[in-house]
């Protein structure tokens, strides 16, 4: 159960669909912590899939902030999405012990392979390609994440394989 | 998922492990349990299957052990496919197999080990109190309830721990500065962002031990009277913060946290934050911001977090490993740790072998040990088979070392005294395909992407450094000069680790491999 808590999968819910009722109700439900704006917006992005516009006022209002510096925490962070996303997030480790095993041939790979670059997303609304900085399993690199599933060893056919596996899926 | 956490415990069940460690999942462990039950079913045979901890051997997970009489005995690395053919072969018994690796307790890479933080990493089921209580778990605190502040302060200054975060400033001195001032409200914050490439000690205290990092932050609030404590996890550990979650609403239920702490009338109150994917949030200040809701922006210092830390208030702000360590300090007492280790550089350092290496994982030595030991002795050198040519020390910020370093032996003062740094003890290999100029160029680009933009020489110098690299490698290579000297400006002008040691990588690229970066004779001649 303690693990799909942080799922990252994420939901493609476009902006003018967004439930500000939920907003809200996640908003009142972390407010009181203090420091509660990271709380905040992770739950947010957990529930819908990236921090809407329409929540920044929302956040900024119950958390006593300005709209500014609701923006300014949101963009500072990598983790934080202001769009959606597509239907699975395909993140490649682009650090150092991944490089000293290939992690630029695998990311050239998976650039071609999805047909988009890094921070994008395919055109069939698939799959965003994402660079991440260590997944912590440095000793058995390169390394990648697809939504919450990590993936050690990652050959350019392993690579295929996965992707491959989650376009079945669904 | 960690789905069959326990499967039968039926009289007569045989005790099967199989580690629910990220990297052991990423190369498939939980199918080999899936095949293991399945299995274990067609030929109704009760077994008790445990997810322990790694034992920090990756290149054997998923490493499955079966207990027997003699001892735990190991098979791996082991696939899915590989299981019928292991009942077949009696492994529930200890039966000869191809997998067969023998008492894992004997396998030469953890024998040869001094684990101290690690000794019950990989034996235990991480998320078992009973168990971690078994294995000396809570030792520590149960001493520690029985001491004033000032002398638990005192034991662990007289233990020479240092901080295992990177400046390895002594962990008591903090924690005296702490007690000693007065406010409130003090709090505890164990400092799990330190993304450097390399290193995963700390992923694997959290998700194979968390309660040992419970322990240490609770002994930290006994010493300097505070009781509210924050563990600030990095949001590309999901597993790690699952591990904690769970870790802390049992110490919570176990009365081993909370109020009136094993009735002693002393209170901590423990949360898991997530961070949110900023390197930068690292640095203890950038992190202090962080949890206060804010973007993670250095703080310069004085006043020291000691004094003037989360909220405002007095901080004791560690990394994961410095805080692990502390139970056993507690335990055994300050003389049984510093026994281990040289010169200033006391205890034991868990070591990290990444990258392009044959056996990578996690090494615990006393200090003293020397590159060339870890990388070949226990490393067995590149796993491409090529020599080796860089070796890069301590995380992104860390030097890059040749083949001629790697008689230098790991402790802080010898690091230091060859321009290298022990950080977090992370040590990623490289072999002779490595393109330096491009290691070097990686290294301003990564800092031109976390810098958190408060002082110039990072902000900006970052991105000239890209170009200028750039130029150079296009052959314009009196640049060198000009990079030579951005890095000097960066050294000195900026305000925290990011700006002012990202040149240290690039500076030695250039020092040691100038052959990269076109002629190199520019540079001589400099």
């Amino acid at each position: 159960m303690q693990a799909v808590q942080h799922s990252q999968v994420p939901k493609v819910i476009p902006e003018q669909a967004v439930d500000l009722d939920l907003v809200r109700s996640i908003i009142q439900q972390y407010k009181t912590l203090p420091g509660a704006m990271l709380p905040v917006l992770h739950a947010i992005q957990d529930a819908i899939g990236y921090v809407p516009a329409s929540a920044v006022p929302l956040i900024a209002d119950e958390l006593n902030l300005s709209r500014a510096e609701v923006h300014g925490v949101i963009s500072f962070y990598h983790h934080f999405r202001q769009q959606p996303a597509g239907r699975h997030i395909v993140q490649i480790c682009r650090a150092e012990a991944c490089q000293a095993v290939g992690s630029e041939v695998l990311a050239a790979h998976a650039k071609a392979a999805l047909g988009c670059d890094f921070h994008g997303t395919s055109s069939d609304g698939q799959f965003t390609l994402e660079p991440v900085y260590c997944l912590g399993l440095c000793a058995s690199g390169p390394n990648m994440q697809i939504d919450d599933d990590l993936h050690a060893r990652v050959s350019s056919e392993k690579f295929n394989r996965l992707v491959q596996a989650k376009r079945g899926a669904r | 998922m960690n789905a069959a956490s326990s499967v039968d415990a039926a009289v007569g069940a045989i005790t099967i492990y199989v580690p629910r460690d990220s990297t052991a999942l990423a190369l498939g462990a939980n199918e080999v349990v899936a095949a293991i039950v399945a299995e274990a079913e067609k030929r109704s045979q009760p077994i008790k299957l445990v997810r322990n901890g790694s034992r920090g051997m990756f290149w054997l997970e998923p490493l499955v052990e079966v207990a027997t009489a003699a001892g735990r005995i190991g098979y791996g690395p082991v696939e899915p496919e590989d299981v019928a053919g292991l009942f077949d072969a009696g492994f529930l018994g200890g039966g000869a197999h191809r997998l067969a690796l023998g008492l894992v307790a004997e396998i030469p890479y953890l024998k040869k080990q001094e684990r101290l933080t690690f000794a019950r990493v990989g034996v235990t089921d991480p998320l078992s109190l009973d168990d971690y209580l078994a294995h000396e778990g809570y030792a520590g605190l149960q001493r520690a309830l029985a001491m004033a502040g000032a002398e638990i302060v005192q034991e662990v200054l007289d233990s020479g721990l240092r901080g295992r975060g990177g400046a390895a400033f002594p962990t008591g001195i903090k924690w005296k500065t702490v007690a000693a001032t007065s406010a409130a409200q003090k709090y505890i914050v164990c400092n799990a962002d330190e993304g450097d490439s390399g290193t995963f000690s700390d992923r694997m205290v959290m998700e194979d031990d968390p309660f040992m990092l419970i322990e240490g932050m609770t002994i930290a609030a006994l010493a300097v009277g505070a009781t509210q404590g924050y563990i600030y996890v990095r949001s590309e550990y999901p597993h790690a913060i699952a591990a904690l979650d769970q870790a802390v609403s049992t110490a919570n239920r176990r009365q081993y946290l909370g109020e009136n702490i094993l009735g002693s009338g002393h209170s901590f109150h423990l949360e898991v934050r997530k961070g949110a994917g900023a390197y930068i949030c690292g640095e203890e200040t950038a992190l202090l911001e962080s949890l206060e809701g804010k973007r993670g922006v250095v703080r310069a210092k004085p006043p020291l977090p000691a004094i003037e830390g989360l909220f405002g208030k007095p901080t004791v702000i560690n990394n994961v490993i410095s805080l692990a360590s502390v139970p056993i300090i507690l335990a055994r007492g300050a003389a049984f740790y510093k026994n281990y280790g040289m010169g200033r550089s006391l205890g034991t350092l868990p070591m990290q072998l990444a990258g392009n290496i044959k056996y990578g994982g996690l090494v615990e030595k006393a200090f003293g040990v020397t590159l060339r030991e870890l990388l070949l002795d226990f490393g067995g050198g590149t796993v491409s088979g090529r020599p080796i040519r860089a070796v890069q020390v301590g995380g992104p910020l860390g030097p890059y070392l040749p083949e001629s370093l790697l008689d230098t032996k790991l402790d802080y003062e010898a690091m230091a005294a060859v321009g290298g740094m022990l950080g977090h003890g992370g040590i990623v290999v490289f072999d002779d395909s490595v393109d330096m100029a491009s290691q070097a160029r990686y290294a301003m680009h990564f800092c031109a992407i976390e810098s958190c933009g408060k002082c110039t020489p990072c902000r900006i110098g970052s991105t000239r450094g890209v170009e200028v690299i750039d130029k150079i490698v296009a052959g314009q290579v009196q640049q060198i000069h000009l990079l030579r000297d951005l890095c000097d400006t960066m050294i000195n002008g900026s305000l925290c680790a990011m700006g002012s040691m990202t040149p240290l990588p690039v500076l030695s690229a250039l020092d040691h491999f100038p052959e990269d970066f076109g002629d190199g004779a520019a540079d001589r001649a400099a």
